[in-house]
């Protein structure tokens, strides 16, 4: 197929974006209008399928084709327009009330199979859109309006979640943090396989200082894990702190700057085992891993539903079939 | 016909038809012979209707009444129009099928049972004190009782297979006799066991010895005085084929993709008694077909959306539960204007219900069960053959009018089978599809005047990238409007656009005359038996005249004017009276209702009770 050369703005629908102020979904919607300029593929060979809550309003303002769908049901939508056409990069914009309550067990049967979707799960903590309930990745004891004595339920991890299901391609990225997430994009861009990447993301009425923590300048470098591959897993402002899995137990190991002891991990995206291991690390024993967890190779599934092992019959030859019998 | 004439001096009979029932353990092969059955009287020049019964359990216990399945085939000339009633023949493999079938044995017909297995525990299972052979109590009937296991193991003796690999063989034995017994050619069925079991030479051979076997011995036995010759059909020449109606749904499918020219997605989750149609796709995958089993009822639908959204002719199939399951997703259709053909083939339901067993419960769902007002066209199939030009139909309306379309079937009809007569692809009109205006035209909501349907113009087309969803959208631009008075404007629009779909309709056939005492209305699968009651009340002379409707949303326009040439109308159907309902809110009539709900289709007799007892009434 023919490169084009477009840029992020020529991805931009031009309607008015109708999130709050300040909200992360903004940075979130510009690094990916970006990284579907460096697919440079032409317009209409992109679609953007999502569900509903606030992030699922992403396709209205993306210069492609693009479905709201219903609510949890994208990748459902998204593995339908893959196989009908192959040579679409679909993208699937979802949230963590979407994708992983309502729609829980589509997302986890589009990571199975491993289909060319490359979803992006927004997880705020919170069912924003219906105005402050718990969602499945509310962290326990948090206050919302259905749980005003404080959240009882264990949280998922995406990230974790979609490392446990051996999908391919796994990440983590924070709104703010453009860098960071331009990177993970541009190579979720070429990705072959289902892509899963958790994006954190504030919302400004209702969990608004859920990541304060990662972005102050005084404290993100303790915060902040980045996992890079075939680098060893260092953080801190000093870099003098590693993660050490000892025996299968992650640890956290300090030492003087500069000098990182052998037991510190060098992080290899291959590996499924390293993937569970790291995504599952949480505050406040650890920091928050951002980055690429895993990226593997693997037929992906519209590939394998493309193949046909006959040629085509002519139509008189299909209803024929084998034992049909002449009426004089 | 008469390629097999017997040497002896026996009467032959000869019939309009005949209806025969085989019965036995679900591991005893019954709908395997029963097919073989089908396909030689169909190669025969028979017109036939079968009819596969079995338990839910794939396999209850041996000999038990639980287990007991059975393969009704009904064949002869061409006033076959259903599986029949009451079998003229019944062939029995063990005291079990025998007990569970007696009751619906007419006095006086053959029963044809597998004696070896009428021993004292099998008997026991099955609630017997004697022998039912032997005592006596089937005097009113003709028994032919067939030693067939030991026959089969005589015939085989020296083969040198295993015991188990000759008990086997002894169905062969059975169909060899019933193929004696009405003059049927022995060779599809040879030719059928040369390929199944072309691997196992031995095993072919033995079928084979076996099936020949069981002719010779009808044909030389004593037992054996009368063989039935079935008058031939007179229908349209032409070439056919045997299919069930979950075949023909498939088969229609993939002729409405390669009619359009498009490729053909079909999302489906398993579901009885609709995975037939999602097998049948699957084996025909290199027809450009891409067969998606789902993880859900809800993801075969919603993959089924996409796909349509990405411009392949997309359809989904189930049955009741899993319709339900999809309204949601059917709202999502409805208001973005997409293409879609939704099989449900319905079962007795609520719930998981009679989930083999067969019944017309899904109608109002159909019309009905969406939320908001998300009108859609709904057909109904009235045969096993029917279910191809119903499918068929349902995918041209799909897509000329850019809708969601629900073809109703149900068990009796995807199970059953009947002959099909094979189109000629190049008679086949071809399909017609909204007018897809020059890009810088282009408004994804911009109609087509005459059936109001928006263009088509899928994901990947360059030019007409656009954004589609579930929220409403402004009348044309196809944007986001929350407007009050738009939303009325666009639900009258959806609403118009089927209620325009009644233009496909042609007019209503009656049969019989266009007036009289009682019409009776159908609608569904019980096409066969209502035709059947009708015919024979007016042999009695009774003015009963009848229609079968097969558009159930939008109704035929002239439903109303020809129900008022009747002084009473009369609906039967497997529900509580969900068409009669329609009727009387559609055109103010008030129908009497024959309404059944046993998981058993109508037959004739009870509808022709029926027709007696109202026009009693009047």
């Amino acid at each position: 197929m023919e490169k084009t050369r477009l840029t992020a703005k020529d991805f931009s629908s031009g309607l008015p974006v109708k999130w709050c102020p300040g909200c992360g979904n903004f940075a979130i919607l510009s690094q990916i209008q970006k990284a579907m300029a460096g697919m440079g593929l032409p317009h209409e060979k992109y679609a953007v399928i999502s569900g509903i809550g606030c992030s699922s309003r992403f396709p209205y303002y993306v210069n492609t084709y693009g479905f709201h769908t219903m609510h949890g049901r994208a990748p459902a939508v998204a593995t339908g327009v893959k196989l009908a056409n192959p040579e679409l990069a679909v993208w699937v914009v979802t949230g963590d009330g979407d994708g992983l309550s309502i729609g829980g067990n589509h997302m986890l049967h589009a990571i199975r199979r491993n289909i060319g979707l490359k979803i992006v799960l927004f997880n705020n903590r919170i069912y924003a859109l219906t105005k402050g309930q718990a969602s499945p990745t509310t962290q326990p004891g948090t206050k919302t309006k259905t749980t005003p004595e404080g959240s009882l339920d264990f949280p998922f991890n995406p990230a974790r979640f979609a490392a446990g299901l051996d999908c391919t391609f796994v990440a983590r990225g924070i709104d703010f943090d453009l860098p960071g997430g331009a990177a993970i994009l541009e190579r979720a861009a070429s990705h072959r396989g289902t892509v899963f990447i958790e994006m954190l993301q504030k919302c400004v009425p209702f969990s608004d200082k859920e990541f304060d923590p990662l972005k102050d300048p005084q404290t993100r470098d303790e915060n902040v894990l980045r996992v890079e591959h075939g680098k060893p897993l260092v953080f801190g402002k000093e870099k003098n702190k590693g993660i050490a899995f000892r025996g299968f137990r992650p640890g956290v190991v300090e030492f003087p700057a500069g000098k990182v002891p052998a037991e510190v991990v060098v992080y290899d995206e291959t590996s499924a085992e390293m993937a569970y291991l790291i995504s599952g690390l949480t505050q406040p024993d650890f920091p928050v891993p951002v980055g690429v967890f895993r990226a593997v190779e693997k037929p992906a599934y519209e590939e394998l539903a493309a193949e046909r092992s006959a040629a085509p019959a002519g139509l008189d030859e299909l209803l024929a079939g084998s034992d049909a019998w002449d009426v004089k | 016909m008469t390629q097999n004439a017997p040497k002896k001096n026996v009467k032959v009979s000869e019939l309009n038809s005949v209806t025969v029932r085989f019965a036995g353990d679900s591991g005893d092969g019954i709908q395997l012979v029963g097919n073989q059955f089908a396909t030689a009287t169909a190669k025969a020049g028979n017109d036939l209707s079968t009819l596969p019964d079995y338990p839910a359990e794939i396999r209850s216990p041996a000999g038990s009444l639980g287990g007991v399945s059975g393969f009704q085939i009904s064949f002869g000339d061409d006033s076959v129009l259903t599986p029949g009633n009451r079998p003229n023949v019944l062939v029995v493999m063990n005291p079990a099928a025998l007990a569970v079938n007696l009751k619906n044995l007419e006095k006086g017909s053959v029963i044809i049972a597998n004696s070896d297995a009428f021993s004292k525990q099998e008997l026991e299972k099955a609630g017997y004190a004697a022998n039912p052979l032997e005592d006596g109590s089937l005097d009113n009937y003709r028994v032919i009782s067939v030693p067939a296991r030991a026959l089969t193991e005589a015939a085989l003796a020296g083969s040198g297979l295993s015991k188990a690999q000759v008990l086997k063989c002894k169905n062969f034995y059975i169909l060899g006799i019933l193929y004696w017994m009405y003059g049927l050619p022995l060779e599809p069925t040879i030719e059928w066991i040369k390929n199944k079991f072309r691997k196992t030479p031995a095993v072919a051979e033995a079928n084979e010895k076996v099936l020949r076997a069981g002719r010779y011995y009808a044909e030389s036995t004593e037992i054996f005085d009368a063989r039935f010759q079935i008058r031939k059909r007179t229908i349209k020449p032409g070439r056919y084929r045997n299919l069930t109606g979950n075949e023909a749904a498939a088969y229609a499918l993939i002729t409405a993709a390669k009619l359009l020219k498009r490729k053909l997605f079909y999302g489906s989750y398993p579901i009885t008694p609709a995975s037939e149609i999602l097998q049948v796709l699957a084996r025909h995958r290199a027809q450009d077909v891409t067969v998606f089993q789902a993880e859900d009822e809800i993801a075969a639908v919603c993959s089924s959306i996409g796909a349509a959204f990405a411009g392949s002719l997309a359809a989904t199939g189930t049955s009741g539960p899993g319709l339900s399951l999809k309204t949601e997703a059917l709202g999502l259709a409805v208001i973005t204007e997409l293409p879609l053909v939704v099989v449900d083939v319905q079962r007795g339901g609520p719930s998981t219900g009679l989930p083999t067993k067969t019944e017309q419960s899904d109608l109002l769902q159909a019309v009905f069960g969406r939320h908001g007002e998300s009108p859609l066209p709904v057909l109904a199939a009235s045969s096993p053959a029917d279910c191809f030009d119903t499918t068929l139909e349902a995918a041209r309306i799909a897509v000329k009018y850019m809708t969601p379309v629900i073809v109703l079937s149900n068990s009796y009809l995807s199970n059953g089978s009947e002959p099909f007569r094979i189109p000629d692809p190049s008679d086949l009109p071809e399909f017609e599809v909204p007018p897809l205006p020059a890009p810088e035209e282009y408004k994804p909501y911009l109609r087509a005047p005459g059936t109001l349907a928006r263009p088509w113009a899928h994901a990947g087309l360059k030019g007409y990238e656009h954004r589609l969803g579930g929220l409403e959208k402004q009348d044309v631009t196809g944007a986001i409007s929350y407007d009050g008075l738009n939303h009325e404007r666009m639900t009258q629009l959806r609403s118009e656009k089927i209620a325009g779909v009644a233009k496909e309709i042609p007019p209503t056939r009656i049969y019989g005359d266009p007036e009289g005492d009682l019409l009776v209305a159908g609608w569904g699968s019980s096409y066969g038996a209502i035709k059947l009651a009708v015919t024979e009340a007016r042999k009695a002379g009774l003015k009963v005249s009848s229609i079968h409707v097969r558009h159930l949303n939008p109704l035929p326009p002239d439903l109303g004017v020809i129900m008022r040439r009747f002084r009473r109308v009369l609906v039967p159907e497997e529900n509580c009276g969900q068409f009669r309902l329609l009727l009387r809110s559609a055109c103010m009539v008030e129908p009497a209702g024959l309404n059944k709900m046993q998981g058993q289709p109508l037959n004739q007799e009870e509808i022709l009770e029926k027709i007696k007892e109202v026009l009693r009434g009047n």
